[in-house]
């Protein structure tokens, strides 16, 4: 029971927090209005004057950030589809109270990826093309299907809260009803779009750096938004407790930890193999930019997996959120160096982002946060027992059904 | 069987008259300055490569199994019968993914454009039809543009490599280059200098993603049916628990792992 007391501490801090709150969320709003500002510009500049004058891209680089972009907002979306696994399918309930955040910030990043596919496209509105004009050898007919698709399917997963907080109870009993074909079909999306992100970058051997370029690239985006899931909900756990004092209960994050420990020492252990069998471990002796930052995605995601084996970090609430961002980073990493660093010297030319290309991109992730912080201050994102009876939830062991009765949502289905 | 085009560059007095047809037949501006530009462009679909008095050529190689037409999710690219690689702009939406996948870096975009198209040779795709040559084989004074059939063109090509063998690097790029081209080229010096690449696969490249394509239905298959009996598994095993009253079994991460022996664990939350 030393848990009570630190309850009693953590009360006292946040407190204190909110004294601090008003002070930081001045500085964060100014922050989010200048970006959205530059953002807005950017986006006016883009539709009026074209690709041209808004990028940096050319036909020798055509594909920049915003393609960086939409491969990392995937894959931080990675968590509603391994969360809805878990908890629907594998019926592991005790996950249940982080699913909602998940989905909703799956929804968020598919939401995101289409925003960010309409700017990039140089017709956008020809986007629905692909629904009438069909091409089933393309990958990104593929992807284009699976987006459309999964976007929908969250949006279902997501309606119950929704449904709950304009209490249409008739509507919800119906949506639980077809919950789980919902879940399982999401979850056979997300496998197909994840990994088919990869797959759009088996068809450039040659062009992407060979320390990326792999057969494997499918299953490596596939297991790596895994991760990148785990990670996101430790990291958005943290942020909620800050934020609004509500969180997941430490057991539960540790255990996030563990299994995130885990599936980067899977994932990076595939990576070594693939290196090894395709015999270019000898590249990392070239000094060169790609050696660097591929040694720093690396890095990103080694260092937390060891760091997380540790017992005294995975229940640390501040170390584990450290890793959870060191991993984070190293998949924005990773999608980052696939989509630029990796192109780069195949391409004879030279890309960075022209600022309003980094304007868009910081408004789309402004514009995230913030409906996702629209969304948890007034919908049931986070089950609402939590701010409290978190740490009863947590020592003493709750059968099942009666959490399921506390957060209503679909175990009554069958 | 399709057409395509053989491009002898030690016939090639480098005269550029190809470039200056090139335009008139897609309408594109062409005048000294643009001469002097040697890349492709999108306002310039080949070009004449000048080094010291050695020539060479670059247009889009209409590939047999192109890389651009599988990776186009629209399918606003095609390869053609006949053998050229159409574009139908009406199509596209500016995905950009063909510029990506192209293994000889064809198509261009019109970037300063508000609502830009792909631009690229497409192999006078009407003239072929209609049972005339290119624009760039009619006009060329030499004969180093050559239009005929693909299975002629590469005998005649592999006779010349016969004939003279000091003049040619023994090598017809595009015969087994990815799978295998509709432009044939033939050279003196190496094909790397001017920017072909010398590592390609002679497999057609969109077989790298077909590969995987080809699997989606079962994932889609094996997945459903999958995931829906694990769900039916662990259901079933909460409705024994229920019935039973023991929670046993319950799967849960937040309670289970603490086995009846290891305090240790169990007690430091």
């Amino acid at each position: 029971m030393t848990g009570l007391t630190e309850t009693v501490k953590k009360q006292s801090k946040e407190d204190e927090d909110k004294k601090m709150r008003k002070s930081r969320f001045g500085f964060w709003s100014v922050v989010l209005w200048v970006v959205l500002a530059l953002g807005a510009y950017s986006l006016i500049l883009r539709f009026v004057k074209g690709l041209g004058a808004s990028t940096n891209l050319s036909d020798e680089f055509p594909w920049g950030l915003w393609v960086g972009f939409k491969l990392f907002a995937v894959a931080l979306a990675g968590g509603g589809f391994t969360l809805a696994a878990v908890v629907h399918i594998f019926n592991v309930k005790s996950y249940r109270p982080v699913l909602r955040p998940m989905i909703l910030t799956a929804f968020l990043g598919y939401s995101a990826f289409i925003c960010s596919l309409i700017i990039d496209l140089g017709r956008p509105y020809r986007v629905w093309h692909p629904m009438v004009m069909w091409n089933d050898h393309s990958v990104m007919f593929e992807i284009a299907w699976c987006v459309m698709f999964y976007t929908s399917v969250l949006a279902l997963e997501f309606a119950p809260a929704v449904l709950e907080r304009l209490q249409w109870r008739r509507a919800n009993e119906l949506l639980r009803g077809i919950m789980i074909p919902v879940v399982i079909l999401g979850v056979v999306l997300s496998t197909l779009h994840q990994s088919s992100l990869g797959s759009l970058y088996l068809i450039v051997p040659g062009k992407l750096y060979p320390l990326w370029y792999s057969p494997l690239e499918p299953v490596f985006f596939f297991v790596s938004a895994l991760c990148a899931g785990l990670a996101m909900t430790i990291f958005e756990s943290w942020h909620s407790r800050k934020a609004f004092g509500k969180c997941l209960e430490q057991p539960l994050l540790n255990s996030l930890g563990r299994v995130l420990a885990v599936a980067l020492s899977f994932y990076l252990t595939l990576r070594a193999i693939d290196m090894m069998h395709r015999g270019v471990f000898h590249l990392l002796a070239l000094p060169r930019t790609e050696t660097y930052l591929f040694l720093l995605e690396i890095a990103l995601l080694l260092i937390p997996m060891f760091l997380l084996f540790q017992r005294s970090v995975h229940t640390h609430p501040t170390l584990l959120y450290f890793c959870s961002v060191l991993t984070l980073l190293g998949f924005i990493t990773n999608r980052m160096n696939v989509a630029i660093t990796g192109m780069e010297a195949s391409s004879g030319t030279y890309y960075f982002p022209k600022w309003t290309e980094l304007a868009i991109t910081m408004s789309l992730v402004a514009s995230a946060f913030a409906v996702f912080w629209l969304a948890v201050k007034y919908l049931p994102v986070f089950p609402a027992a939590n701010e409290n009876a978190s740490l009863q939830a947590a020592t003493v062991p709750v059968p099942p059904r009666d959490v399921a009765t506390a957060i209503p949502e679909l175990t009554h289905a069958r | 069987m399709s057409k395509a085009l053989l491009y002898d560059a030690t016939i090639c007095i480098g005269c550029k008259q190809c470039e200056q047809a090139c335009a008139t037949e897609n309408g594109l501006p062409y005048n000294d300055a643009i001469a002097r530009e040697e890349k492709q462009s999108e306002h310039k679909y080949t070009a004449i490569l000048t080094k010291g008095d050695k020539f060479m050529r670059r247009l889009c190689m209409n590939c047999q199994d192109p890389a651009c037409a599988s990776a186009c999710p629209v399918a606003a690219l095609r390869k053609t019968a006949d053998g050229p690689v159409t574009y139908e702009e009406g199509r596209c939406m500016g995905c950009r993914y063909c510029m990506v996948a192209c293994p000889f870096n064809v198509p261009k975009y019109e970037w300063q454009k508000v609502l830009p198209k792909v631009r690229k040779c497409t192999m006078c795709p009407t003239r072929v039809a209609a049972g005339k040559q290119t624009a760039c084989a009619e006009i060329c004074p030499t004969g180093a543009t050559k239009f005929g059939m693909r299975d002629d063109l590469i005998n005649e090509a592999q006779q010349r490599l016969h004939d003279n063998p000091g003049q040619y690097v023994k090598h017809i790029y595009g015969l087994n280059e990815v799978g295998g081209t509709s432009v044939l080229l033939l050279s003196s010096v190496p094909f790397e200098q001017f920017g072909y690449r010398a590592d390609m696969q002679t497999e057609p490249m969109p077989l790298l993603t077909s590969r995987v394509l080809s699997k989606v239905p079962d994932v889609v298959m094996l997945g459903g049916v999958l995931l829906g009996g694990i769900w039916w598994i662990t259901n079933r095993r909460a409705d024994v628990d229920d019935a039973e009253g023991t929670g046993k079994l319950t799967f849960s991460a937040g309670t289970k792992p603490v086995p009846s022996g290891s305090k240790k664990r169990g007690s430091t939350e």
